[in-house]
Parts: C-alpha cells; structure tokens; sequence
C-alpha cells in the first residue's frame, strides 16, 4: 500500500529531522544488525536499524491512506470543494483568496444592491463611469478596438510614446505602488479597483483568446490553400514575391515571411552540381549493388527490401512507405489533376495560385496575370524547354508526395514532347473529349481488351494510365490485386499484340512504360507472371519434343516478353529468379529448333541478340550463343564439303536448308545496305525477287558477324577464348567468301579475325585456390562478466539478465506480499480498536442508564417514604 | 448344288431398309443354316456380304461367318484330311453326307479366304473383327483338326491359318500397327508365339527375297512392331496357355519347351537382322536390343555382328549400339579390340545433344568405371569432355561436370589436369591435340582444365557453381550422376523457379521507355519494330 515505493525517501526524510540524531543517539531505539563476515571495503548500509522510527512511520503512513479508505469504504457520498478555483493548480494561491474575495464581496454587494436607489449611482460618459476616468485607471480595452475609432488608450500612448504625467505613469504603474507607499484610498475604494482590475482581466483574456483563435483559424485556412503550393515550388513562388512586394499590408508581410521560414528549410534548393553528385552517388550505389549480386555473392541475408527510387529522389533516406501514399493529384473525389499532360498541370497551377490570391489580397490579381502571361509567353516561345521545365516543376511537387507516380508520368510527358504541339494538341483534345477519367480496374483478359479496343496507341496508353491511377494501392484496398492482376493482363494483351498479323509492335512499344512502372509497383507480382509465362512456354516445347521430335522457334510474343524481361529486370545478376529461366529458356531454343526457313533465321538472330544484350554486362560465357551463330554462317558458306570445324546440332553439315544463306547472285551485295530488319520478318517474309532474298541474307549475315564481334570482345578474357572461336576463325578464314560481299561486312569479318588469335594464348596450370591456413588453438581463458554477486549466475548475458530480473521479482513479490500482511493486521487491529471503543461506549451508557434509573428509583423510593411519613 | 443367284441381297433401296433388311436377312439365314443343312446353299449369300463395299454389312457378315463356322466345326460338319477338288465331288461316288461335308469345307476355305483379305480392308474395325474371327477359327481348328494326325511334327496345330494371318499382318503397303498391337493379346499364348515366330522367319525370307534384300520400310516395320510385341517367357515354368490343347505326347510338343521358343527366337530376329534396315530402324532397333532381344536369345553373341557393324556406323547409331555390346563384353566375355578408341572417338559435340545422351553417359559411366584403365585414357577423355563442354547446353553441362570430377576421384592420378603446382607459374600453350585418334597421343595429361575455369563463367548459376569445384580440392565422395543424365531445361528452370519465393525481386533501376530502347541494346541495332 504505497509504502514500498516510498519507503527510502520517507526515511531520509526522517533523518534528516533534527530528532534523527537524538535517536539515533538513544541506545533502546538503535538495532545493530549482526554481520556474519567483515568484507573490507564494503560500506554497510543496513548494520544499524531504527526498528521503532520506521514502525512508527510504517503506522502513520497507514493512518493516512489506508485507514482513511476504510472509513470512507460503502460511503456514497463524496465532499467536493467548490471553492473558487480550488482544483485549479495554475493559479498562483494569493490569485485564488484575492478571487475568492471579490466574489464573497460581490454576492454580498448585489444583494445589498438591488434595492438601493440612491447609493452609488454612477455618471457616465460614452457608457464609462466618469468616475473611474478621473482615476484615469480603465486599461485598454481591446474589445473596442482603439485603433479603428482612432482613440488610443492611456497605457498605448504610453508604451508608445513613453511621454505622459508622472500621475499618469503613477497610475498605471501597478498595484504594487498603490498598495505599498499610498494608502490615500479608503479600503473600499481598494476593493473596487481590485474587483474592477480582476473583471478587466478576465475580458482582456478571452479576447485574447478569441483572437488567437481566430488567427489560427485563418492561419490553417490560408495554410491549407497554400499548403500545395508550398509543396510544390518554392522557387516560383520566391520568385513572385520578388516581384511583388506588398509593402503597405504589414500582416501580410509577416505571414509571408512566416510562411517562407517554415517553408525553407523543408526544401533546399540544391545547386546543378549538388544534384548532379547525388544523382552519381545514387547510380553508383546501385551499380555497385548491381555487381555484387551478378558476382552471386549475396548473403540470403542481403535481402533488404529495395524501392524504387526516382531519378530525381534526394537520397535522403526520405522513402515514402508505398502502400499509403496519398496523391496530391486526387482531391475532393475528383480527378484535378491530370499529369501526364502539361496544359492541365498548368491549369492546376493556376487554381493553386488562386487559392493563395484569396488569401493574400486583390492587388495581387495583376501581377498574377502578368505572370501567367509570362509563363504562356515561355509556352509559346520554346515548347521543348517549356515541356522540362515544367516537367521539373512537377517534379519538384511530385517528390515528396509520391515519386512513383511522378516517375511514370515523365515518360508520357517525354513521349508527347516529342510530338509536334498541334499533334498533340489536337490528341489532348480529343481525348478529353472522348475518355472518361476513371476506369475501373478489368477483372478479366476479355474485360481489358474490350476496354482497349478501337483506341489508337496513345489513348490505349492513356487508358491504361487512368486505369492505374484510379486503382491506385493506397485508394482501396483491394486495388493492390487488381494492379497486380492487370499486369498479368497486360502481359496478355501485349503477347496478342505480338501474334497479331501484322504485329501491333507500336502499340506495345508504347505500353512499355506502363509495364515498367507496374513492375516496378509490385516486382513479386510482375516476376511471378513472367515466371508462369516462361514456364509455360518452356513446358510445351518439352512435350512438342517429346512428341514430335523436334521443334519450333518461338513466336514473335515470346521474343518481346524476352525482351520486356531484359527491360524490367536485371540479366546480369548471378541468380534471379526471372533473367536465369528467360536464359535457360533461350537456351533451349537455340540448341532445340532446328533452322529450316528465313523466318527461322531471324528468330535465331533475335534470339541472338537477346543473348548478347542480356550478358552484355555481366560478360557471361554462352556456348549455345557461339554454336548457333556457327551454324548460321554454316549456311553462308557455298561448299559445305570442306570442314575443319564441327556443326553443333540443330545444325547439319549438309541438308537442304543447310544453303538457306547462301547468295544466288553475288552482284546483289553491291546494292545492299546495311539496315535493321524488321522484327515481323520472324513470322513471315515475303521476297519479290530473288535480289531481296540475297539481300536478307546479306542482312542476317552482317548482323551475324556483328554479334560475333561483340562476342570477342565479351568473351575475350576467358581462357579458352581461341578454343571456342577456332572453328569460327576456320570457317570465316577458309570458307566464307568474302570477296562476294560487300566492304561493310568485310570489315566486320577483318576485325573479327583480328580479335581472334591464331595461335592460343598461354595460360598458368590450374592449380587449387590457396587455402587460409587454420588458426592453432588458443588457450587464453574464457572471461565472463560477472554482473551482480551471489551464488545464480548463467554463462551468458541474457541468462545472467534474466536470472538477476526472476531474483529482482521474488524479492519484490515476497516484499509485496509482506507489505499486504501488514495491512491486513493494521487494519485488523483498528477494527478490534473500533470494536473495543464501541463496546465501552456501550457499557459508559448502560452505566449512565442504570445509574440514571437507580437514581429515579432512589428518587422515587424517597417520595413514597416521604409521603408514608 | 449350284449357288443360287436369285436370292441375292437387293443392293438398291434406303439405307434403313436395307440395314435392317441385311442384318434380319443375314440372321435369320445363319440360323437356317445352322438348323438345317438344306439351306446350305445360304452360305453363299453371306460370303458374298463379306466382299460387299458396306463396312457393317461386312462385320455383320464376319459375326455371321464366325457363327456358322464354328458351329459346324464344332459339329464335324467339316471334311477331314486331303480336300478333293470341288468338281470332282460328283464324279466320285460319295455319300451325300459326304459331300456336304466336302461343301461346306468348301465354302470354309472361301471365307477364310475372303477374310485374310479383308485384314487389309481400310477399316480398322473390319481388320479387327476378321483377325479375331480367323483366331477362333484357328482355335476351333485346333480342337477338332480338320488333317489327320501327323503325329510326327505339328500335332494338329492350324499351322496354315496362322501363317496366313501372319502373312496379313506383315503387309508390305501399310502400317498395321494398330492391328498387331491387337494381336498381342493372342500372343500370349505359347504355342500362338511359337507358330508366328516360324511364321515370320518364312515371311521375312520370303519377302526379302523376293526384292531381293532392297530396303522395305513399310514391311520391315510392320515385322519389326510384330517382333516388339512378343513377349518371351523366362523360364520353362511359365509356359502353360496354350490355345490348343495336346491329350497326347503333350510333352514332346515343341511349344512346350522353352529351348525351342528361345531357337525359334534367334532364327526370327537373325532373319531380320540380316536384311538391310532403313537407318530409323537401326535406332529402334538398337534401343530395345540390350533389354528385349539380348536376354532371351539362345545365343546372343551371334548378334555381334550386327553390333560390330552398327557401331562402326559412327553417330547416334553407335552410341547406341554400345548398349548391346555392353551386355556382351560383360556378360558374354566378348573382347573388343580397341574399345575404349572407339569410344573416345565417338565423343564429338553432339553427343551432348542428341537424344540418348543419358544413356551414353551411363554406359561411359560405367566403362569408366574401372580403376585398371591407364592414366593418360582417363586423362584424355577428361580433357576431351571437357573441351566438348564448351559446346554443351547447360542440362548437358550439369550432368558432364560432375562425371569430370567424379573421374577426377577415381583416378586420383588425374588430378595435376585440375592442380599442377610444380608449374604453377610458366603459362604455355594448351599441349592438347584434339584432332588425335589416339587418346594415347593427346598429350591430354599434360594439360590442365582451363575449359572448366571457362565454364566458371557460365551464364546459368548452378553451372558456374558446379565448375567452381574444382577450385577447391574435390572431396571424397562421388556425386550421383544417375539424377542428372536426362535432365530437362524445364526441370532445371524450375528449380529456379520455385527457389526464391519470399525474397524480394531485384528490378532494373534503369526506366524503360519503348522496346529497343535500353542503355546495352543489341536487339535495337539490328532490328527494327515494323
């Protein structure tokens, strides 16, 4: 009960009382608490005990509290001390009697007052007691505003202009004065003056009040309608208040200035160098984190949860959680904001800038408008640095609030810039126009489409833009999936897209941003469909083999998902869970389908280069890459008979699509140019002479060997570089003929047998990586700490810890639980006081009774004696 | 008794009609017949069916046949022994039961006739119906024999039917592969394989020589489906179903003895074999060799042969001709000069990706196995895998780096190709000759890996990682290639796939705005979107 707690305090306390020493000095009152052993050093605390002080302090203690409980225990009722101010902790207690007086004063005043005619009665003037104007004692009244009558108040002149009487000054000095040196005023008058100051005061704090509220109020107000404004762009508006001063509105000017010191340090400009550091410093952070996972020395624990960051983000460690972001875009319900497009970013702009004129004033409204009209000037001036500059505009608003987003919209924003201005004018309008501005999420493949079709690339686009943003994660909670089932639908539409006849290759080509920022929404979800794409795909080749023997390439659907694969995520890692399947999947195409058609031939070669650009980085050794493309100037070569190298299959030496390259006409190489394929030549290729069909060989032939460039130059470090390009350098020495072929692809051929050496490059014996030599076995002895003394302790921390903390507990359960036995037995023992007091009250009153009766007995015993007599 | 040709069918009319018609007419003319022998002449009408161009006239007539047939068989309605000729049934003076009896083996002969002929019928259901049909005839024959017993070779088995039936089988024109799979079921019965295994030992030599050993791919295969569907018994024990039963001197018959069946089976499949095949079957052939011929032959090492040519061949065949010779190096004592020549020669790129990849490193697996095998042969053919690693898929490589190391274990001798400290700084020239025949010749033990530390630098992990052993010294115990010889991509991608499951997905940090558009693009220079 309380005591435990207080125990040591209270004690202090005790002796530090002047007794204490007497006590102390007292031999009955001292116990001498018997040590068993003398430990030096060791400074007792216990060895002398005040067994009665502390008893005596035990009781009191119990007295005060629980004893004070058990009288009011089953009592209903409570006393509560409505005095004035009395639970009021902040008033100073003289503030309290001096109130608590006025009051008593006043009740006793109204009711002496009521009836009183004559008393007292008051000349005013403008409604102010004359009286007390000769005092010249009234304070300023900030309730009849001073300022706008022009009047200014006794204490205001004289704060402001320190002139004024000594009487004046006298006066309003302070009480203090009054009070202490002057008694010149009767005590009544005293007690007016006090109950009249405490009345004032009381005024003048609500108005305060009121008027600090009502500051605030404005203050959130305007807050509010700047607040994005603010996020936005600091410098714009830095620059508008440089051309704009408003010098007359004092208030305003300190708001402002007020506003600009909150605003500042949440957004330092940084200079073009700063960025250009940080920007550096963040690409090579990720470049390096790239490397150590494409070295595939990641520790499973390594595995920090990465986030996408802008390429504009600070790198300031400011990471928004992605799931609750709150876009500034979305207001009110309403879609406001449409950022993929300038024009309506602009108008945003406007409409925040407006929300601030209200605050600031009318005056403003021209220079507001002069400043638009600058900005449409700029517009008009250059679109291109309009467009970035803009864009930087919205990046600077988007960041804080959510860069991912921010980041997808760039691109549209690049895209559209790219477009000439009426194009896209004209597309904008249209499209506001015709698309609605929210979408629900699709639920199905078939859903998708139909919400797709009949709209050109860019709607699709912007389609699936809205789409993303009206489902956006942190707006319902079930939007999360949707996304993350859209993408899978993406996926599909853009695979159909690929099938198509003629493949849609724009269209998709358009999309890739939308995929990109989806995947970079939710990677698990993204790698997952890529999985189960790549899967399914490897899959039914298998059984085709099974089945059939042999097989086809893939189609043009899957090389873009390759491709998209190599877009979204990094190839050059050591192991990831989408790029290594997409290799393997490569793989099999390579060694599995044998090349019969043209169309095979570019699928290879595509293939190909999908291979190259996915190893490009990590520089990694593909065997199936050099076979295949072996294979492929195998059919450039007009007489197979001669070998000195070995086809790896799905390649022969000799068949009847073993010629598919070779020129009919070696005239055709004089009107060929080098110029990129186009990717549908993997499905069907048509030739309406036979000098196209040469000049597709030439083609395939040029790309061939420049892969093979590429190749040496990745694969120039490994040790068996000249073992595996042997049989090329053979094939391209011996049996391609050069001379047939145009100077471009000659000089790719004279570098490619630069690169690779004729004779093999020497190499040291393999020998085994040097072992670390094993440390000897230490003897130094193992040292524990030892954290507090007595018998319990563990070998390591924690178990010392939680032994100490089950002792600690003991102690203060069986402390607890002594303490509650003493109560009891106090209480125990007032309850048999109480009873024994009762009781002898009792016995006082039977007595009182008995000797009362007695007495009339004796009293009436005498009558009758008396009247016997 | 001339066949009456006024009661023939009538072929015009509905469709309906006539079903009906046919089939009543068929039915209720078995039955007359059956009942009585004065409708004999009925026969006819439905032997006629049997040619008819109506695939179910013509099962309704096969149904009908099989009826009737087997019924007068089971009668003895049926001439016994040497069958006159069908005018001479007047001249001679005969009973009229007689000749009855003469007419209706008559008419028997006719529709088996008819029937071998309708095995070729385009219909698989026509063909199965009179192959099943002949098959009871064949077993109704047996019971009631329509020769005297000769007791001295054949017992009375119908040795004619089931070579006329073999004979349909083995068609020259099409694939009857349906058809002998369903004729399996017959061959279950022992004394039915044994007959057909003489049967297609005369066809075989009858046909081939009649195109005078030109390749037959059609027939040929049709033998080889036949000969794939014959089970053989192991042990003499096990023959017991027999289609038709010998009351007498059953255990002189040859079916009974399983020497004579393992004989019979020998001469069939030398027979074959001694033809020119067409290459896909040598493949086939090769592959069922070692566990479905080798086994039950008398004599197996009269196939050598055939396996000594067939891995001279070189390729895929002698890949798989190894299996066979396997069997007889190691169970038949064959010697085979030059053996391990031969087969290091026969390592070339492909074999890592052919078909029967796991079965060739099972046998060089085995045949490695040996740690009487000279160093510098265990050195050379490390070396060359090695070197045939660079070309290798990478299920290929999972399998073919473990079997290095593992040879690495075994012959520990191997061991400076991998870790050569006494030269560990001089770098030289890799004084390895791949072109040598003789592995004696490579020079391969003076060499060193470096194909493997290539190999480090594999694109797919588990690759790297498994050339990355040989960094370290290899520890004792060999890994289990058994695992690893047919592995698939897919199986190895989804390892892959399901391994990470809670980490998170590394992404690419650089944005992507359009399809060929990315800082390493190689796709985008050689090829454009339309």
């Amino acid at each position: 009960m309380g005591k435990p707690a207080k125990k040591k305090s209270i004690a202090d306390k005790v002796r530090k009382t002047k007794t204490y020493t007497e006590i102390k000095n007292n031999p009955f009152e001292v116990k001498i608490n018997r040590k068993k052993f003398d430990i030096l050093g060791r400074k007792g605390k216990h060895d002398v005990g005040l067994p009665g002080v502390s008893r005596t302090k035990a009781i009191n203690k119990r007295k005060d509290t629980l004893l004070k409980e058990y009288k009011l225990k089953d009592k209903a009722n409570k006393f509560i001390d409505r005095r004035f101010g009395e639970y009021d902790t902040k008033m100073a207690p003289e503030d309290k009697i001096l109130q608590r007086f006025a009051l008593e004063r006043q009740r006793t005043h109204e009711k002496k007052d009521i009836f009183n005619l004559n008393e007292d009665e008051e000349l005013t003037h403008y409604g102010q007691s004359l009286a007390e104007m000769e005092k010249f004692t009234d304070m300023v009244d900030s309730d009849s505003d001073t300022e706008e009558k022009g009047l200014l108040s006794a204490e205001l002149t004289a704060s402001h202009f320190g002139g004024g009487g000594g009487l004046l000054r006298k006066k309003s000095a302070g009480e203090k004065d009054e009070e202490g040196s002057q008694r010149p005023k009767s005590r009544q008058e005293l007690i007016e003056e006090l109950i009249i100051k405490s009345k004032q005061e009381k005024r003048e704090r609500q108005t305060q009040k009121e008027e600090a509220q009502e500051l605030t109020e404005k203050l959130d107000q305007e807050w509010k309608s700047i607040q994005s404004l603010l996020a936005h762009k600091t410098p714009k508006a830095q620059r508008q208040e440089e051309e704009k001063p408003k010098l007359e509105e004092y208030d305003k000017m300190v708001r402002e200035l007020g506003f600009e010191m909150k605003a500042q340090p949440s957004e330092k400009l940084k200079t073009p160098e700063e960025l250009a550091r940080e920007e550096r410093e963040r690409l090579q952070k990720l470049e390096a984190d790239r490397l150590r996972r494409m070295q595939g020395d990641v520790k499973e624990s390594v595995a920090k949860k990465r986030v996408h960051f802008s390429a504009d983000d600070l790198n300031d460690g400011f990471i928004l959680d992605s799931d609750d972001r709150k876009t500034l875009t979305y207001q009110d319900g309403k879609w406001n904001v449409e950022e993929g497009e300038e024009e309506e970013e602009e108008e945003d702009d406007e409409e925040n800038d407006e929300g601030q004129e209200e605050v600031e004033g009318e005056e403003e409204e021209e220079e507001e408008e002069g400043d638009d009209d600058d900005d449409d000037d700029a517009d008009d001036g250059s679109e291109e640095e309009d467009a970035h500059s803009d864009l930087d505009s919205e990046q600077g608003s988007e960041e804080e609030v959510d860069e991912e987003e921010e980041k997808e919209e760039e691109v549209p924003v690049k895209e559209l810039s790219t477009l000439s201005e009426e194009e896209r004018k004209a597309v904008q309008e249209a499209a506001r126009a015709e698309l609605p501005y929210t979408f629900k999420a699709p639920e199905s493949y078939s859903e998708l489409k139909a919400l797709l079709k009949g709209h050109s690339a860019e709607k699709q686009c912007l389609i699936l833009e809205r789409t993303q943003k009206c489902n956006h994660p942190s707006l319902a909670a079930g939007n999360k999936a949707k996304l993350q089932r859209f993408f899978g639908f993406l996926l599909e539409y853009v695979g159909e897209l690929a099938t198509q006849s003629p493949p849609d290759l724009a269209t998709v080509n358009k999309l890739i941003p939308q995929i990109y920022g989806l995947c970079q929404l939710f990677p698990d979800a993204a790698a997952k469909v890529m999985q189960t794409l790549l899967s399914d795909s490897t899959h039914s080749m298998e059984e085709t083999l099974e089945v059939k023997g042999r097989l086809a390439f893939p189609g043009l659907d899957m090389l873009v998902y390759l491709k998209i694969i190599a877009l979204l995520f990094p190839t050059s890692d050591f192991r990831h869970p989408v790029t290594t399947p997409a290799f393997l999947y490569i793989s099999q195409a390579l060694t599995k389908c044998p090349v019969n058609t043209l169309e095979d031939v570019a699928t290879g070669l595509v293939l190909c280069c999908l291979a190259v650009e996915f190893v490009s980085l990590s520089q990694r050794f593909i065997p199936e890459l050099i076979n295949f493309l072996l294979g492929i100037l195998h059919m450039a070569v007009p007489d197979k008979t001669l070998a000195g190298y070995i086809v790896v299959p799905p390649f022969r030496l000799a068949g009847k699509s073993s010629d598919l390259l070779v020129l009919n006409d070696p005239g055709a190489s004089e009107s060929w140019t080098r110029r990129p394929l186009p990717l549908s030549a993997t499905q069907n290729i048509k030739f309406q002479s036979p000098l196209e069909k040469d000049h597709y060989s030439l083609s395939a032939l040029d790309t061939c060997l420049d892969l093979l460039k590429r190749c040496t130059s990745l694969y120039k470090n490994l040790t068996s570089f000249s073992q595996i390009f042997q049989p090329i350098r053979t094939l391209l020495e011996k049996h391609l003929p050069m001379k047939n072929y145009p100077t471009a692809i000659q000089d790719l051929h004279k570098e490619i047998l630069e690169a690779i050496p004729t004779s093999p490059s020497q190499h040291a014996p393999l020998v085994f990586e040097k072992k670390k030599p094993v440390p000897l076995k230490l003897l130094t002895p193992k040292i524990v700490q030892v954290l507090d003394y007595g018998k319990k302790r563990g070998n390591t921390k924690e178990e010392r810890e939680q032994e100490r903390l089950k002792h600690k507990y003991k102690k203060e359960f069986k402390g607890a639980l002594r303490e509650l036995r003493k109560d009891t037995r106090f209480l125990a023992q007032e309850k048999l006081a109480e009873v024994m007091s009762r009781d002898a009250d009792r016995k006082r009153k039977v007595k009182q009774l008995y000797a009362s009766l007695a007495t009339q007995e004796g009293e009436w015993k005498a009558l009758k004696k008396r009247k016997r007599k | 008794m001339a066949p009456s040709k006024s009661s023939n069918v009538k072929r015009s009319g509905t469709d309906e009609s006539s079903q009906i018609s046919f089939k009543k007419d068929i039915n209720s003319k078995v039955d007359l017949i059956i009942q009585n022998r004065k409708h004999a002449n009925d026969i006819f009408d439905i032997l006629e069916y049997l040619q008819s161009e109506r695939e179910k006239e013509i099962l309704c007539a096969v149904n009908a046949c099989s009826r009737i047939f087997c019924t007068l068989l089971e009668r003895g309605d049926l001439y016994v022994g040497q069958l006159p000729k069908e005018e001479e049934i007047l001249e001679g003076d005969r009973s009229a039961d007689e000749k009855y009896h003469i007419f209706v083996r008559h008419r028997y002969n006719d529709c088996v006739e008819s029937l071998l002929e309708n095995i070729g019928h385009e219909s698989f259901q026509v063909k199965e119906s009179c192959l099943c049909t002949l098959m009871k005839f064949a077993s109704a024959e047996g019971k009631h024999p329509l020769q005297k017993m000769d007791w001295c070779e054949h017992y009375n088995f119908p040795r004619e039917l089931i070579q006329a039936v073999v004979g349909g089988l083995l068609s020259e024109k099409e694939d009857m592969a349906l058809l002998i799979s369903r004729f399996q079921e017959f061959l279950e019965m022992d004394d039915v394989r044994f007959y057909v295994m003489t049967s297609i030992r005369v066809n075989v030599a009858r046909v081939m020589d009649k195109n005078k050993g030109a390749v037959m791919p059609v027939y040929q295969n049709n033998v080889f489906t036949l000969l794939t569907n014959i089970n053989m018994p192991s042990q003499e024990s096990e023959i017991t179903n027999f289609m038709v039963k010998q009351e007498v001197k059953h255990e002189d018959w040859k079916p009974t003895k399983i020497k004579e069946h393992k004989r019979a089976f020998d001469r069939m499949w030398l027979g074959f074999l001694k033809h020119k095949l067409p290459g896909s079957m040598y493949k086939k052939i090769l592959v069922i060799l070692h566990d479905s011929v080798l086994p039950y032959m008398s004599e197996p090492t009269l196939l050598i042969d055939f396996l000594t040519a067939a891995y001279d061949v070189g390729g895929a065949i002698s890949l798989l001709a190894l299996n066979g010779l396997f069997v007889l190096i190691h169970q038949h004592n064959l010697d085979y000069p030059d053996f391990y020549k031969k087969l290091y020669n026969l390592l070339d790129p492909s074999v890592f990706h052919v078909k029967y990849r796991a079965r060739f490193f099972h046998l060089a697996n085995i045949f490695l196995s040996s740690t009487h095998l000279p160093v510098y042969l265990v050195a050379a053919f490390i070396k060359r895998l090695s070197r045939l690693a660079l070309t290798a898929p990478p299920t290929s490589l999972l399998m073919v780096l473990p079997f290095i190391c593992n040879l690495i274990r075994r012959h520990p001798a191997c061991r400076v190709l991998i870790h050569r400290p006494t030269a560990a700084d001089e770098p030289c020239q890799d004084p390895y000759v791949m072109e040598e025949e003789d592995p004696a010749q490579s020079h391969a033990l003076e060499s060193s890996l470096w194909e493997l530390q290539t190999l480090q630098k594999h694109y797919h992990p588990d690759v790297a990682k498994a050339a990355m052993k040989i960094n370290q010294p290899l520890p004792d115990m060999e890994d289990d290639i058994s695992e690893l010889l047919e592995l698939t991509t897919f199986e190895v991608m989804e390892r892959d796939l399901k391994q990470t499951e809670k980490q998170t997905v590394p992404l690419e940090f650089d944005p992507a705005t359009q399809l060929l558009q990315s800082p390493k693009e190689v796709l985008g220079v050689h090829f454009c979107l339309d």
